[in-house]
């Protein structure tokens, strides 16, 4: 067995950078896995090292990554970057690969800081090449300072704002912003902005972001109800209902987006119980107030159990690493309480506009699942909405029947990108609680994993027998 | 526990794998009125997620009447439950590396042809490599069986679900039988969603067959719940057709048609059978996907996808128990792991003439749940 760790730490966004510097001034002995190059995550992405974009080096939450990063870069702890983790197991046991070798080990404490997902947009035509998600243009953005000329932003959510904004500023031509999200949405969410007060900033810095974007030359357009993508092999346009009028936009780009959504794959293969959030129609991990999962020794930290967005996630990462030294003997149960009060007031305030973003920004029906039997719901395996309801109707009453049964899930992607389609779509002919029709069992590798890789623990076996 | 008020079955099987669906279906064709009992969903374990091979190659010897005979089943399986099953014959050859396993294959393909069987044929390396150009040079020779085949192990059980529920058997899913007890000539099996009694019970619990068994007051068995290990890749340009095996190895090989290639062959993790658990032993797999790399060297650089396994159940001697139990009233077909799926439909077949007629014109008696017993 490898090298002992009493906490494996895997992801380096807010939770898991903040995580790692609380438990290992602590005391505690700890691994940092990260799959990217340097930390930061997905919202902190090459901050340092991205050619500027302008617009974003103004944005304050970046100042926060920055001070963030630098403060994890000098911490003295075992960090691993580059590492495909593919194996967490409910008893703690960590397989991952780096450079085309894999290795084994078994931690006392995991935190799963692995952050979040985009939902998946199943319209029709969303899986044509020229369709891309909102968050994958922010990759290519943020890593190679790369954007997509004259594209068509569709769908609702903080994030298709934000990103569209940041192309505005960058002077990066935009054809259009379809606003998907619904009229109602506004109404049943200002019931919560009195909640909200404490982080009232936000919400304004969304409302200045939407005034810039509709002052600058992209069409601005509200109230859209229904979006298909047009083109035959690849994406040439989009078609849009507007008050009952349908239109189309030409664009070669289209990003699409409807909110994130928890990763749950790490934490559901290491059998941590999650549950469908009925307010956020997603599933999320079961987590306490310390992060603690249903599998003794497992935290998830961050948008992996719930989404709260950077700030939150940070927090939530230090409360998980502060109840793991405790429970390592590290720090007392009152150090661990009197420690967790200032994240924990922060976390507080934070949230409190959560349940307004939620609800105004809640995709509706239409968005989450094809209207269109023809539409792609399992892209991997090209299975689609109809094909599903007829295994349903052949008596397959679950995800893991119906992978079993056509595939659906089975793919490279290990079902993230259908899963909670399928979940809903099921519950929905049954007519029973998505809750009650369950998520598919993941198997691992959690990504893929070369032959040649796996077969290097062959080599690590006759290893440890020469050591004996 | 409350008595469900439903016409009596003739027959009440444990156990919604193919096996029992098999049972039902044969019994159901011959009129009797059952009842399926399933822990979980139909399928849920071995017989759902397995390899899917339907091999008579490299059977155990007291298996063989049995797997030929099966075979002519599969061949029909549609005409049988109203859905080709995913079958697609194709041939299985287990290959040879050393002249010294070439031999020990010659040795067994003489054993079974003395039985008086023909289907494993001995090819030497020019035949070989013709059926399997992507294989690794070493290799010397081997033997085949010319038009075994593999199936879609979960659409299986569902064809053969679908099939018994139009022939008005009726499944309880999500019912674990909980206690089994018997009055005068009438077995009550209870169950979380009730109980239920009937003259006759069948035991094809698979991984959980020897738990059954006790409830029915067998005595104990050198039973184990097994975790036979397998992995799939990404999808390849298609390389290979017959499904392969190795004399010298753990291995079993095959390329789907959509392109992805199954590694298998009875890698072990570990079965946790009281919570539908499994664990995975990845030293293990890392062994078993070395020689499916060894052999077919095109291997190294694929992904893979996916690895599971499966809970199975397995006796001591490696051969399942199938027929009548030294309790009155009761019959097994259980611990069939590595060998059960292909075997599903003929047992089911002779556990319906064991019940009706009471004997069946095939073997079992190497199969019988007495053979343990010592005293």
């Amino acid at each position: 067995m490898n090298k002992q760790y009493e906490i494996v730490i895997i992801g380096t966004g807010p939770a898991g950078m903040a995580a790692s510097e609380v438990a290992s001034k602590a005391g505690a002995r700890i691994l940092v896995l990260d799959e990217q190059e340097r930390p930061g995550g997905q919202i902190y992405r090459g901050i340092e090292t991205s050619p500027s974009v302008p617009g974003r080096d103004l944005d304050q939450s970046m100042a926060n990554g920055r001070s963030l990063i630098k403060q994890f870069q000098g911490l003295n702890v075992d960090y691993i970057p580059d590492a495909t983790v593919w194996l967490v197991s409910d008893k703690r046991e960590i397989g991952y690969s780096r450079e085309g070798v894999s290795h084994l080990m078994q931690a006392d404490q995991v935190i799963i800081a692995t952050g979040a997902q985009e939902r998946p947009v199943p319209v029709p035509g969303w899986t044509r090449p020229g369709v891309m998600t909102v968050g994958a243009a922010q990759i290519l953005l943020k890593d190679d300072g790369m954007a997509m000329k004259n594209a068509v932003f569709a769908g609702t959510g903080p994030l298709l704002y934000a990103a569209a904004h940041q192309y505005v500023n960058a002077g990066i031509p935009v054809k259009a912003v379809l606003d998907l999200t619904p009229w109602k949405n506004y109404l049943r969410a200002l019931p919560f902005l009195p909640k909200a007060l404490p982080r009232f900033s936000k919400i304004v810095e969304g409302w200045l972001m939407k005034q810039q974007i509709s002052r600058s030359r992209a069409q601005y357009i509200k109230g859209v109800s229904e979006i298909e993508i047009v083109g035959e092999h690849t994406a040439t346009g989009i078609r849009y209902r507007c008050r009952d009028r349908w239109d189309q936009i030409d664009a070669q780009h289209i990003l699409l987006h409807s909110g994130v959504i928890p990763n749950i794959n790490i934490s559901r293969a290491a059998g941590c119980e999650t549950v469908w959030d009925k307010s956020q129609l997603c599933w999320r991990v079961s987590t306490d107030r310390w992060c603690r999962t249903s599998v003794p020794g497992i935290f998830v930290a961050g948008d992996g159990a719930d989404i709260g967005g950077a700030i939150s996630a940070e927090q939530y990462g230090r409360l998980a690493a502060l109840e793991a030294a405790r429970h390592l003997g590290h720090i007392s149960t009152v150090q661990r309480d009197i420690r967790s009060r200032s994240p924990r007031s922060t976390l507080n305030k934070e949230l409190s506009v959560r349940l307004f973003l939620e609800t105004l920004f809640k995709p509706p029906a239409r968005f989450r699942l094809p209207r269109d039997k023809q539409t792609i719901v399992c892209r991997c395996e090209e299975i689609t909405a109809g094909e599903i309801e007829k295994i349903v109707d052949l008596g397959c009453k679950g995800p893991n029947q119906v992978k079993s049964y056509s595939r659906c899930g089975m793919g490279p992607c290990q079902g993230r990108f259908c899963g909670p389609t399928v979940s809903e779509l099921i519950a929905g002919q049954l007519k029973k609680p998505v809750n009650t029709v369950g998520y598919y069992r993941l198997r691992p590798p959690l990504k893929p994993l070369l032959l040649n890789e796996l077969i290097t623990l062959q080599n690590g076996t006759d290893l440890e027998k020469r050591i004996k | 526990m409350a008595q469900k008020l439903l016409p009596s079955p003739d027959v009440i099987v444990i156990g919604g794998g193919l096996l029992g669906c098999s049972a039902a279906l044969h019994l159901a064709l011959r009129s009797a009125q059952v009842i399926v009992l399933e822990k979980d969903h139909m399928g849920r374990h071995a017989s759902g997620v397995n390899a899917g091979g339907v091999r008579r190659l490299g059977r155990l010897l007291p298996q063989i009447p049995m797997s030929v005979e099966s075979h002519k089943i599969w061949l029909q399986i549609k005409d049988l439950v109203n859905d080709d099953c995913g079958f697609r014959p194709s041939s299985q050859i287990r290959v040879a590396e050393t002249e010294e396993e070439l031999t020990q294959l010659k040795e067994r393909a003489f054993q079974v042809q003395a039985l008086g069987f023909t289907h494993e044929e001995i090819i030497g390396r020019k035949e070989l490599f013709e059926y399997l150009p992507a294989l690794a040079r070493h290799c010397v020779g081997g033997m085949i069986v010319r038009n075994d085949g593999y199936a879609n192990p979960f659409r299986t059980v569902q064809a053969f679900r679908r099939k018994v529920t139009s022939l008005g058997v009726r499944i309880f899913e999500g019912a674990p039988v909980t206690d089994i007890h018997r009055s005068g000539s009438t077995w009550t099996v209870d169950t979380s969603k009730g109980s239920f009694s009937a003259p006759s019970v069948v035991n094809c619990a698979g991984g959980w067959g020897a738990d059954i068994a006790a409830m029915l007051g067998e005595q104990p068995l050198p039973f184990k719940a097994e975790a036979l290990m397998l992995t799939i890749t990404q999808r390849m340009p298609r390389f290979i057709t017959p499904v392969v095996g190795a004399q010298g190895r753990t291995l079993s090989f095959k390329q789907f048609e959509n392109g992805t290639v199954m590694i298998g062959g009875g890698a072990k993790g570990t079965a946790y059978p009281e919570t539908n658990a499994t664990r995975l032993d990845f030293r293990q797999l890392a062994v078993n996907v070395n020689s499916a790399a060894t052999l077919f060297p095109i291997m190294k650089k694929t992904r893979i996808i996916r690895c599971w396994a499966g809970i199975e159940g397995m006796l001591q001697d490696k051969l399942p128990v199938l027929g009548v139990a030294t309790v009155p009233g009761a019959w097994h077909a259980f611990g069939f792991s590595s060998s059960g799926f292909q075997l599903g439909p003929i047992s089911g077949r002779i556990l319906a003439d064991l019940i009706i007629d009471g004997n069946t014109d095939l073997s079992i008696s190497n199969f019988s749940i007495n053979r343990f017993n010592t005293s």
